[in-house]
């Protein structure tokens, strides 16, 4: 016998009806597939030998001690870091810069915004073969104007000043910067247009200059977004792909994890090798995070 | 002259320069790509530096779009895209409407779900779904791209959603339940026409990132042509000596210019508010 539903139960039971096609996809295609990346990791298999390697097939450590052995694991770690490092802090800091100069109103600011959210806006793949050929050798307009051809993209290491650069790492961060400052811009220039005007005309009054009404009450009030922003760009970029891949494929000192990760996926058809790549790489973020949010997470806690 | 005239002064020259300097790194290769595009490839390679074609021409739009097979990535394009909108929509209306007004067990979890998904890197993903797609034969289907594509915008479109979907005043859909609509017929009636905005946004992210997402199409197209998506295609395509740069760049527009299109006209809707006075009367 069944009593009739109260209407909170009915409430329950309607809520989770509605959510479950959203949880079933999200189990299905994301967490599912995760812990089969983590099983993969600890097992020997190719595609061929897929098919054999079950649920309790042969756990071993061997995929890690290789990926970690292997030349270039550990240089392309640091090209991941360097290049997250530089990217997040360079597209932050062109974004701050951006929406100062883009907050108070002027003719024509409809139009210079729009152009700074293309970057952001426009397919990975399109910008990738635009800066390709904006930097060939060849043809491309920025060598037309230069004294000289650099081999933006294709050459690891050159001189500047003097002074021993990695040119095709440091082409790459800018890519970074440049796509991904409008981001950034727009989060910050958000925050900037819901401060309260009264802290910015007292300082005024108080006779603050620009400078110092900058250091002392705007960017104390955006520390919060920008630690966002940092943590936000970081976890992306850490992990991306695309960008370095279209650009370079990895080549000339600008081989990241993820790059590698493909590499041994596809080329070298070894799954196991691949999936230890990525979780030590996964692994790598979360240990980073974890020390950026000790450092910085504890220093805002003290400033009240 | 004082610190603060000085600042003002230099902030008044300064200020523009930034501002320009801002508008030439954005604009100016996105006027390179256009200029390229209809430019003959001969020209660019006996005047690299010229920023104005001698001659226009449409033969590089005509030689990407039919013989390179671009009209038929588009397709393929397009229909990854509006399937993925249309299939995130229909999946996440319900969610977020359940994440935001109905009490369930486990509904304070779904919240870190949500983020986790989120910020998940996608080529940890892409590893056991190349394997698993490979297993079942789904590489080179659109079928495979479209499920994978709405996994990893559904959560972020709930979220969306959610927060729109609580702004929505409780007592509007109090009154449609006294007037007798059941649960489902309020939010079709009354909570998406008064969500407008918010949908065209969600719309908008699903679109994005279905039309520009290249590592999953790169994983399971790349080796069937007939089902290359546009991303796919000029990226494969970038790699070969016979296709002229400038037909390319053709193709490069083409890949650009619905986004972008896509993107300006919805940005405009999302500021109309909606729900102002819908308590009204």
């Amino acid at each position: 016998m069944s009593r009739a539903r109260t209407l909170r139960e009915q409430e329950g039971r309607a809520g989770l009806a509605l959510i479950s096609p959203t949880l079933i996809i999200t189990l299905v295609v994301v967490v599912l597939p995760l812990l089969w990346a983590i099983m993969l990791a600890f097992q020997d298999v190719r595609l061929i030998n897929i098919r054999q390697a079950g649920l309790f097939g042969n756990y071993t450590l061997e995929n890690f001690a290789y990926v970690m052995a292997e030349p270039g694991f550990w240089s392309a770690l640091v090209n991941t870091l360097v290049y997250t490092v530089a990217g997040t802090a360079l597209s932050i800091v062109i974004g701050l810069v951006t929406a100062l100069a883009l907050r108070d109103r002027f003719r024509l600011r409809t139009l210079v915004r729009a152009s700074i959210l293309i970057p952001y806006v426009a397919p990975v793949v399109a910008v990738a073969f635009l800066w390709e050929t904006m930097l060939n050798p060849q043809y491309g307009i920025v060598n037309s104007w230069l004294d000289e051809p650099i081999a933006f993209l294709t050459q690891a290491r050159g001189t500047f000043l003097g002074m021993e650069v990695p040119v095709a790492l440091l082409t790459v961060i800018a890519f970074e910067a440049w796509r991904y400052f409008p981001f950034a811009f727009l989060f910050i220039l958000a925050r900037i247009q819901a401060l309260p005007a009264e802290l910015d005309e007292a300082a005024v009054v108080d006779g603050a200059t620009p400078t110092q009404r900058f250091r002392y009450v705007i960017l104390p009030q955006l520390w919060r977004i920008i630690a966002l922003l940092s943590v936000l760009r970081f976890v992306f970029t850490f992990t991306k792909f695309d960008d370095v891949y279209l650009l370079t494929g990895g080549g000339a000192g600008t081989e990241v994890v993820s790059v590698r990760v493909y590499n041994f996926l596809t080329a070298r058809d070894d799954i196991g090798a691949s999936a230890a790549q990525a979780i030590v790489l996964a692994v790598a973020l979360v240990v980073f995070l974890v020390l950026y949010l000790r450092f910085f997470g504890g220093g805002e806690r003290e400033q009240g | 002259m004082s610190r603060d005239r000085f600042e003002r002064a230099l902030l008044k020259v300064l200020k523009p320069l930034v501002i320009l300097f801002l508008f030439v790194i954005t604009a100016f290769p996105f006027y390179y790509m256009v200029m390229l595009s209809f430019r003959d490839i001969q020209e660019l390679i006996l005047e690299p530096g010229s920023l104005w074609p001698k001659a226009f021409t449409l033969d590089t739009y005509v030689n990407v779009l039919d013989r390179q097979g671009f009209l038929i990535f588009m397709r393929n394009s397009a229909i990854v895209a509006v399937a993925s909108v249309a299939v995130t929509l229909l999946i996440s209306i319900p969610g977020a409407y359940a994440v935001a007004r109905l009490r369930f067990f486990g509904r304070r979890q779904v919240h870190f779900l949500f983020l986790a998904v989120y910020l998940f890197p996608a080529i940890v993903l892409a590893i056991p779904l190349f394997v698993l797609f490979t297993m079942l034969g789904l590489r080179g289907s659109l079928v495979g791209l479209i499920l994978v594509y709405i996994a990893q915008t559904v959560p972020v479109t709930v979220y969306m959603l959610r927060n729109y979907f609580e702004t929505v005043p409780q007592s509007v859909e109090e009154a449609a339940a006294i007037d007798g609509c059941t649960r489902l017929s309020t939010i079709w009636r009354v909570v998406l026409p008064l969500s407008k905005p918010a949908l065209m946004a969600t719309g908008l992210y699903a679109f994005m990132i279905a039309w520009n997402e290249f590592l999953f199409a790169l994983l399971f197209l790349v080796e069937r042509r007939e089902s290359w998506t546009v991303s796919l295609g000029l990226s494969q395509l970038a790699g070969s000596i016979e296709i002229p740069t400038t037909v390319l760049m053709a193709g490069s527009v083409v890949l650009t210019l619905p986004i972008v299109i896509v993107f300006f006209a919805g940005e405009r809707l999302l500021t109309e508010g909606l729900t102002a006075g819908a308590e009204k009367g």
